[in-house]
């Protein structure tokens, strides 16, 4: 396998492949490196050797932080380890880009994973590496949709779960990581407070925080939506990336899965723009970004947008370097723009996404308006979780004819449907 | 005024090991320059060479962030508790 080491993102300090995720140097972040010198540079073998591999992230098993490969007793058969996650549909958005007068506008709908959002694919990465590591039990501090991934990941592999989250979280998402059987810990607070205490409780225990002490090979996860967005374009870079950014690793991986697989020659181009997508209640890089810092200063967040809502944004730094350095951006809209992108994204392409898909489309929404994006461009709007998750936002959001059982009750109620 | 320092696991090898250490000033700034006094090692990987701290570190006063307080200039009582934390965990 290709991964070498871990390194810190700040001053380069080299780290050996265990449970660690901060420089003892300069309190950085580690990330994890590779060496893919032995890797074939012949790109039509690895494309090959890609397309041949499971249909789940574990196709991507070369570009992954796992020192034995993919899990199961061979790469056809690790679909049958654990859950699987990702490969999930990209879908040409016409009456969406027709909408937004944009040309070519796709939505990658990471709604369609195991436990209905993207961090499937952080966490079967994550919970991989802590069953090398010897690790038996997992645990994470979540906004809720990592607490679902967690949960059912421990449950799918005989692990011990401790899941910690912000007690008024969701109601969909609270019920949909109890049922796994995992132990829940609302915690009273805002996620930053329970990301403090589960920095502390981590210290001290020989648990696999997927989000804390394996952060760095969690992180990775995230770069395999960039190569199923590339693989799926035929190999091709898309022009412009609008994602939603609440820690900021997502944004920034993304962009990395591109930048790693244009280093070994397997896409060709310009990295894309990223547009990094927050909601206003809770909107430190955004605001960073319009106020030109290159830090993010905490808030408290106060929007429907809970899985986006973390005030203190680890990777806020980095996502800021991104957004400008590619030429992109990242924009905050209001609870009402989020509750209009939900709608929009439904009635235009059949995908019904939690709150922070409202936020990433409402964004989208707004670049375009502004005339931010070229109509030639060649855009993908990344929607990483399911409508079912949050389903107040859309409460009374439309109204229902209430009829009798007869042709005489529809008739009068729905005059426009009266047979001629 | 006497506060209780924690530190976190990956500065303890810079504090002779110690998980915690009781430092005395009246506001946080001087209460980590006391941490400093004691153990040297600690300031250079906390702190900025102003004494601002470094960007990747958290620090909570009785679990709340001191920027949502005075930063460095915010006052501690006697009794308080500072935690260092690594601020790149989560999300």
């Amino acid at each position: 396998m290709a991964v070498s080491h871990l390194q810190c993102k700040e001053c380069k300090a080299q780290y050996p492949l265990e449970a660690l995720y901060v420089c003892e140097q300069c309190f950085g972040p580690l990330e994890v490196a590779y060496d893919h010198s032995g890797i074939s540079l012949d790109v039509g073998e690895l494309r090959r050797r890609i397309q041949g591999g499971p249909q789940n992230i574990w196709r991507y098993a070369d570009f992954l932080p796992l020192a034995g490969g993919p899990p199961g007793p061979s790469g056809r058969l690790a679909s049958r380890v654990g859950l699987p996650a990702g490969c999930t549909p990209l879908i040409r958005a016409d009456r969406l880009a027709e909408r937004l007068g944009l040309r070519e506008v796709w939505v990658k709908n990471d709604a369609a994973n195991p436990t209905h959002s993207f961090k499937d694919r952080v966490v079967s990465v994550a919970v991989t590496r802590a069953r090398e590591l010897g690790f038996e039990t997992i645990a994470c501090a979540s906004t809720g949709n990592l607490a679902n991934s967690v949960a059912a990941h421990g449950a799918a592999l005989g692990m011990d779960s401790y899941v910690f989250i912000p007690a008024n979280l969701e109601e969909q998402k609270i019920l949909a990581t109890g049922i796994y059987g995992t132990k829940l810990v609302g915690v009273d607070g805002s996620y930053d407070d329970v990301n403090r205490l589960c920095t502390e409780l981590c210290a001290e225990r020989d648990w696999a925080f997927v989000n804390i002490n394996l952060r760095p090979y969690y992180a990775e996860g995230s770069k395999t939506l960039a190569f199923e967005i590339a693989e799926q374009l035929g190999w091709e870079l898309p022009d412009r990336c609008v994602v939603p950014v609440a820690s900021g690793s997502l944004f920034t991986k993304i962009a990395r899965g591109f930048e790693e697989w244009t280093e070994l020659g397997l896409i060709e181009g310009k990295a894309p723009r990223m547009n990094g997508a927050q909601a206003e209640g809770c909107s430190p890089v955004a605001s960073a970004y319009a106020d030109g810092h290159d830090v993010c200063r905490p808030v408290k967040p106060d929007t429907i947008a809970k899985s986006l809502a973390i005030g203190n944004p680890a990777d806020g730094p980095y996502a800021l370097d991104l957004a400008r350095r590619t030429g992109g951006g990242v924009d905050a809209v209001s609870d009402d723009e989020i509750r209009a992108g939900i709608k929009l994204l439904a009635e235009t392409t059949g995908v019904f996404t939690e709150t922070a898909g409202g936020v990433t489309t409402a964004v989208l929404a707004k670049l375009a308006a502004r005339g931010d994006i070229d109509p030639d461009e060649r855009v993908v709007l990344v929607i990483t979780g399911d409508g079912l998750k949050t389903l107040d936002a859309v409460r009374d959001s439309f109204e229902t004819y209430k009829i009798g059982a007869s042709v005489e009750s529809f008739e009068n109620t729905v005059p426009e449907a009266v047979a001629v | 005024m006497a506060v209780l320092v924690k530190i976190p696991t990956q500065l303890r090898a810079a504090a002779e090991g110690a998980a915690e250490t009781e430092v005395s000033g009246e506001t946080v700034a001087e209460a980590l320059n006391g941490l400093y006094e004691r153990y040297g090692e600690l300031r250079e990987r906390i702190a900025n060479e102003d004494g601002s701290l470094r960007r990747f570190v958290n620090v909570y006063l009785a679990g709340e962030d001191i920027r949502f307080l005075d930063g460095l200039a915010t006052p501690v009582p006697d009794g308080a508790e500072l935690t260092i934390l690594p601020a790149v965990a989560g999300g």
